[in-house]
This record gives C-alpha cells, structure tokens and sequence, in this order.
C-alpha cells in the first residue's frame, strides 16, 4: 500500500499515519495474539506442569512437588547419556554439513547452465519426510535386506563382515543415524549458503584474481570473511535443529543400546509412560539447552538474524 | 463504507479460516448406530472375509439387523504402540472409540485409569461362562469384570520326539528346566527362548518367577510407592539362576540376547541343532507353511517346571474386550461383544486366525481337534497360566525389568534381582527416567 500522496499538509499525514498504523494493528493483530496463544501457552503450560508429579492415568495422583522433577532428571545417568549422544550428533552432523554444503552452495553458484534443475535436485532430499528418509536408510544399513553390508563387503574384498549388526553397539549405530540426518539436510545447509555466496560483491571478486591471488586465498580472504554471517545464520539453525533430533533414533533403534537423544527421552517419559510431569520437565529443559545454543551463538558469535548480513 | 465492509469481511474470512478445522473436527460424528472397534491386526486384515475380527464385524452387524454397524479401525502392530494409542484417546474422552481389543496388561492400567466400563450384570453370566481361568484373571480388576474373555494364548514346550527319546527324558511325566537344559547339551541341540530386550522377555522372567512359587508383584492393586515386589526373593534368585545357567549352558546359542519369537522358531526350525523351543501355538501352522521337514518328529507338552515340586506357570497371553467410559453407545457395544464371544464365532476365529478360544468347550469341537492336535495340551496350559504382573504401572514395570535383567549372559543371581527391585521402585515413585 503506498504512503505518499501528492499534496499533504502536516497534519493531514500524521492523521493518516495514525490511522494507518491502527490499521496495521488491526491487521496484524489477531494473527498476533494467536502466535502468542499457540507458542507461549504449550511452553508455559509445560513449565507449569513440570512442577507436579502427574501420571495421565491417574489423575488423582497429580502432586505438587516444585522442582523435584528436575533434580531426578539432572541426578540420572539416563539424561546425562542422552545429553551426550545429542551432542555428539550434533557436532558430528552440523561440521560435515557445513563443509559438504559449502562445496555443494560453490558449485550451483557457478553452474550457469541448468542451475533451476540442479537446485531442484540438490533439494530433493530436503523435501522427504524424516520418518521417510530414516525408513530408508534403516532399511539400507539393516542385516537382511540392506545393500550397504554386501557393498560394503564386495568393496573390502570381504574384510567387511557380509552381516554386520549396524544397530547392535553405540558406535556403530551412530553411523547410519549420522549418515541419514547428514543426507536429508545438507541441502538446507547449502541453500542458506548459497544465499551468503550470491550477496558477495563480484567486483571484489574480480579484484583479487587480477591481483593474483589462488583459489584458496580467494576463499580465505575475500568469500569466507563476506559471508561469515550467513554461515553463523546457517550453523545456528542447524544446530538448534540437530540437537532436536527424534525421527531417526526413534526408528532405527529405538533408543538402545545408548542411543536415546533427548527428545527420545522427553517422548519415552511423557508418551509411554504417561509421566506427563517428569516429561514436561524433560522438554523444558531440552527447551533452555535450545535457548542457551541459541544466546550463545547470537551473543557469542555476534549473528545478526534480523540483517543477515555484513 | 466500503472500505469498513472490506475490511470486516477480511476479519470474518480470517475467523472461518481458523475455525474450519475445528468445524470439520467435530463433523465426523457418526451415526447413532455405528460401532467402532479398535482391533489389534490379525490374520485377517481388514477383510471382511478374511477370517479374522473383521469378518466377525461384519457377520454380528448382519445379524444384529440394523441395530448397529461394526466398524473397524486397526491398532498398530506391536501391543506397546497399541496401548499408546488407545491411551491418547481414552485420556481425551474420545467418544469415537467404542470397543476395544486389550491385551491383558493394559487391563489394570485402563481400569485403574476408569477409561473401562465395568460389564453390565445382565452380560456377565455369558461373559464368564466356560471360559479357561487365564482368560478370567485378565479380565477382572480389583474384583470388577471389565471386560469380556474373548482369545487366549499360552506358550509350550515344543520338542523333537527323536532328540527327547536320545536324552532319554521322559516327556509323558513334567519336565523341569534342569531337565531340558541337559538333554539339550548331552545330544548337542539347542533349547529356543525370547531373551531379547522386548516385551516378550519379561513374558520369560515372569513364567520362571512365577514357576519358582514367586510373584513379581505380591499386593495386587497397591498405589504404586506401595507396591511390594517379589523379586528379591528365593523365587526371585532361582529364576535369576535359570536364565544364567542357559545362557551360559551353550544350549541356547550366541544369539540369546537377540532371540524373540521369530529368531526362537527359526532356531527350532534348523534340523541340525533343533531340540527345544518355548513357543506361542502359532509355531506349529507356521512351521507347516515352510514346509519344516520334519513336522513329524515335533511334539509338544506343558511349560518345563522351575522346580521340581512346584507347577509350572505358563505365560498368558490373548485379547480381552472392553468398552470405553466415553462411548455414548455402550448398551450397543456390549450387545455386540455379545454377538462377537460366542462359542461359535470363537471357533470360527481359532480356525481363522489361529488364535485359541477362550470358551473351553471349542476345545472339544472335532474340527478344531482336527486342526490344532495341540488342542488339549493348550487348553490345559491356559487354566495353570499365569499372569504377568498385575498392576497399573506394567509398562514401566515390564521396561525396567528388560533393563536390569539384559543381557541375560550378564544375570546374576546374588545382584540382579536386588537390583531390578531398586530400579522398578524408583521408576514406580516417578524417581527415574525410563
């Protein structure tokens, strides 16, 4: 909606700003007030409920017991083990998204030819759903219908065993729930790079290729530092989405042999054992460790979400 | 003006927008005569002809003429998503659930919960009339009938007639575990078991808890910081011993930690080391349609004894039929559970789906003599069965016991069961993750 008009006097302007701005109110408003009801309230409602001890099937039970929740979990080894299988996915993912993405962000920016298809494609795998994807690849690394042990043992000729359990230790079930957490989502990692990429002036570009500088100081000096905050952009959001990682534990292994993330925890209390209290408790605290990333990488590392860029 | 009218029809527009969910929500109310049923999957499917609860649907709405519909909706496969589901929506008072097919454990949880209408006094006589004692235990709770006996199951003792009789045990007297485990390693076979980290394992710790004259929990229907559990016990300690001395006999195989049923049939279907296997009766059509050659040579008979003195407590198993507290059509939903638990519709799903009826007397019946020869030895098996523990905490009961006592390599008798008592408790008082 335009704002200007051809011949306003003071007063006229402001009165019409007014009521413009009231306008804007009323419009944005209601949507407004539902972004509250539906965000705020579960989050308060799940903080006010972490306080009882409060089993769905018995609802007489229901006890206030303040913080008492939070101390069982903190003080259980269970939470701590999750906490530490969530992290290392994390890291592990986000590290070898970022570089896998970043070469994937370099090349569909200097593909000229047929670049909406290649941006199609790279996105495809984005665009399945999680259980989807997480079924494939279960399915890929299982014993008995899986392609990956036979590959893997054609390709070693026959050092790797031919039926080896992928789902029957820690270690090695963090590979196939790394490898399809890091499939579906180095393409949202790439396009937010490219995004970075795209915003980089050429000039600057051109510049140091006529004062001689290799592709590797190119990269050091001019892209990496111009796009520094689209990466911190970029590595924020996937982090505060791999630390919330459920889809594809929860299908692979359901949880053993160590392998429960928090978000496992948190629906292992509150789904399957209807414990809703000490499962509220879980997802509020999985919700600080959430904001804590988040302060520290917006604090700590200066991203600035609302201009995205330098 | 017209700006204002813009402006309000915008709004109005937005409402509907938010609302239309919640308008299509409420418009899938069925009619005043449609019944729904939330069956476990069977043999059957969904198939109206298929042999399985579907067909019994269909047939009692048929005979019911039009005074109500059965329709069916499926639970998820395995019995703990089941239970999930059907908690969401009792929980939510969802009146489009109207009957539902149980698993014995969820009985307590759900009765305790009050999402179970007790069985109307007019119903009762029928439904309790000639059923096998397991199928009534698991249908009461704290002295209510709550729901109607519909299938039963048990395991046996499954066994090679040639390996026994070159043990030289004697399978016509009670076997016990002792027994079994030493004809298996003196003739060099295998003795199949369920010792993965599932649900069927605590199946297992339950029958040799229960066998060794013990109860994992002894005061039914306590709150649950009361509970007084009897593992820590002498009962307790030989079932621990049990499990150790098979897993470390060599009779059971490397595999113990990962055999569920399916891993223990295909164990017992291998000629070379098949001796043993405790078994729902599924296993003996299962074996006939891969063609096991040597379906002759399988006998079976009663769960081995823990102790020689005592009874052996078979484990118990099947689908009772409950009614939901928020159905609005609960007189129709008992008349077709009714119609569902006869004698003959019973038979009929037995021949259908394999799963043995709750009515003794379809044990008697000349074609399911014909078609289960293990017939008498299963019903025989449902009247001693035992059930596993009765409480409204089973899932988290049945959970920390997979967790204290996997592997079953690891099993120690002077430790374990001390501390899957400690584990269970702090669970019960809500003290623990799970």
């Amino acid at each position: 909606m335009s704002t200007t008009s051809t011949e306003p006097t003071q007063a006229q302007l402001s009165d019409r700003a007014r009521d413009e701005r009231r306008l804007g109110w009323k419009l944005a408003g209601p949507a407004f007030v539902i972004m509250v009801l539906v965000t705020f309230y579960p989050i308060l409602q799940a903080v006010w409920t972490s306080l009882f001890n409060y089993r769905l099937t018995n609802p007489g039970g229901r006890e206030f017991v303040f913080l008492r929740n939070y101390q069982i979990i903190l003080t259980d080894p269970l939470w701590w083990q999750a906490f530490g299988a969530t992290t290392l996915i994390t890291v592990v993912t986000v590290v070898v998204e970022l570089v896998l993405g970043f070469f994937i962000a370099l090349a569909m920016e200097k593909v000229i030819r047929g670049r909406g298809p290649l941006r199609t494609i790279v996105l495809i795998p984005y665009s399945i759903i999680t259980v989807v994807s997480a079924f494939s690849w279960f399915y890929a690394f299982a014993t008995d219908t899986g392609f990956i042990d036979p590959l893997l043992n054609k390709l070693t000729f026959g050092m790797f065993p031919a039926d080896f359990d992928w789902f029957g230790g820690f270690w090695s079930a963090m590979v196939p729930i790394c490898v399809s957490e890091i499939w579906k989502t180095t393409p949202f990692m790439s396009l937010l790079l490219l995004a970075g990429l795209t915003q980089i002036d050429g000039a600057m570009e051109e510049a140091a290729i006529v004062d001689g500088a290799t592709w590797g100081e190119r990269l050091r000096r001019v892209i990496l530092p111009n796009m520094k905050s689209q990466i911190m952009v970029a590595l924020l959001f996937r982090t505060l989405d791999a630390f919330r990682i459920f889809d594809n534990i929860f299908i692979m292994t359901g949880g053993s042999n160590g392998t429960s993330s928090l978000s496992l925890v948190a629906y292992n209390q509150t789904i399957s054992r209807t414990e809703v209290g000490l499962g509220s408790a879980v997802s509020v605290l999985l919700f600080c460790c959430v904001v804590i990333i988040a302060v520290v990488f917006v604090k700590g590392f200066r991203v600035d979400l609302a201009r995205g860029r330098k | 003006m017209k700006f204002k009218f813009a402006r309000r029809s915008l709004v109005g527009g937005a409402a509907l927008a938010l609302l239309a969910p919640i308008l299509v929500g409420c418009g899938t109310n069925t009619s005043d005569t449609t019944l729904t049923w939330f069956i476990n999957p069977d043999g059957g499917g969904s198939s109206p002809t298929g042999g399985g609860q579907a067909q019994l649907a269909a047939e009692c709405s048929a005979a019911s003429g039009g005074k109500y519909t059965i329709k069916i909706e499926q639970l998820p496969n395995e019995a703990s998503d089941q239970r999930q589901q059907l908690i969401r929506r009792l929980a939510a008072n969802d009146s489009g659930v109207d009957i539902m097919s149980l698993d014995p454990v969820v009985v307590p949880e759900f009765g305790e919960a009050g999402y179970l209408v007790p069985v109307p006094e007019k119903y009762a006589s029928n439904f309790t009339e000639d059923r096998v004692q397991g199928s009534l235990d698991a249908s009461k709770w704290k002295g209510d009938l709550l729901a109607a006996p519909f299938w039963a199951n048990t395991q046996l003792l499954w066994y090679r007639k040639s390996v026994a009789e070159q043990a030289g045990l004697d399978m016509t007297q009670p076997v016990t575990f002792e027994q079994v485990m030493k004809a298996a390693q003196s003739t060099n076979k295998t003795i199949a078991v369920q010792a993965k980290r599932y649900e069927g394992y605590t199946v297992f710790v339950n029958a040799l808890v229960a066998g060794a004259g013990g109860a994992i929990v002894e005061n039914e229907g306590a709150a649950a910081e009361d509970t007084q559990l009897g593992l820590d016990t002498e009962a307790g300690k030989q079932a621990a011993e049990t499990i150790q001395k098979l897993a470390t006999s060599g009779a059971v195989g490397p595999a113990m930690s990962s055999m569920n049923e399916t891993a223990a049939l295909n164990m017992f279907s291998d000629d070379s080391t098949s001796g043993f296997m405790l078994n729902w009766p599924y296993v003996y059509a299962a074996m006939g349609s891969t063609e096991v050659p040597f379906l002759n040579d399988v006998a079976w008979t009663t769960y081995p004894r823990v102790d020689a003195d005592k009874e052996s407590a078979p484990p118990f198993g099947g689908i009772e039929l409950g009614v939901n507290k928020a159905s609005t059509k609960q007189d129709k939903a008992w008349d077709a559970i009714a119609c569902i638990t006869t004698a003959e519709h019973q038979k009929a799903y037995m021949l259908g789906t394999g799963n043995p009826a709750s009515r003794k007397a379809v044990f008697d019946d000349p074609e399911i003599q014909e078609a289960f020869p293990m017939a008498d030895a299963i019903r025989d098996s449902l009247n001693m069965a035992v059930q596993r523990p009765r409480t409204a905490y089973y899932g988290d009961l049945s959970t920390a016991i997979q967790r204290t006592w996997s592997p079953p390599d690891q099993v120690n008798p002077e430790t374990t069961p001390a501390e899957s008592t400690e584990l269970i408790m702090k669970v019960l008082r809500g003290e623990a993750l799970l």
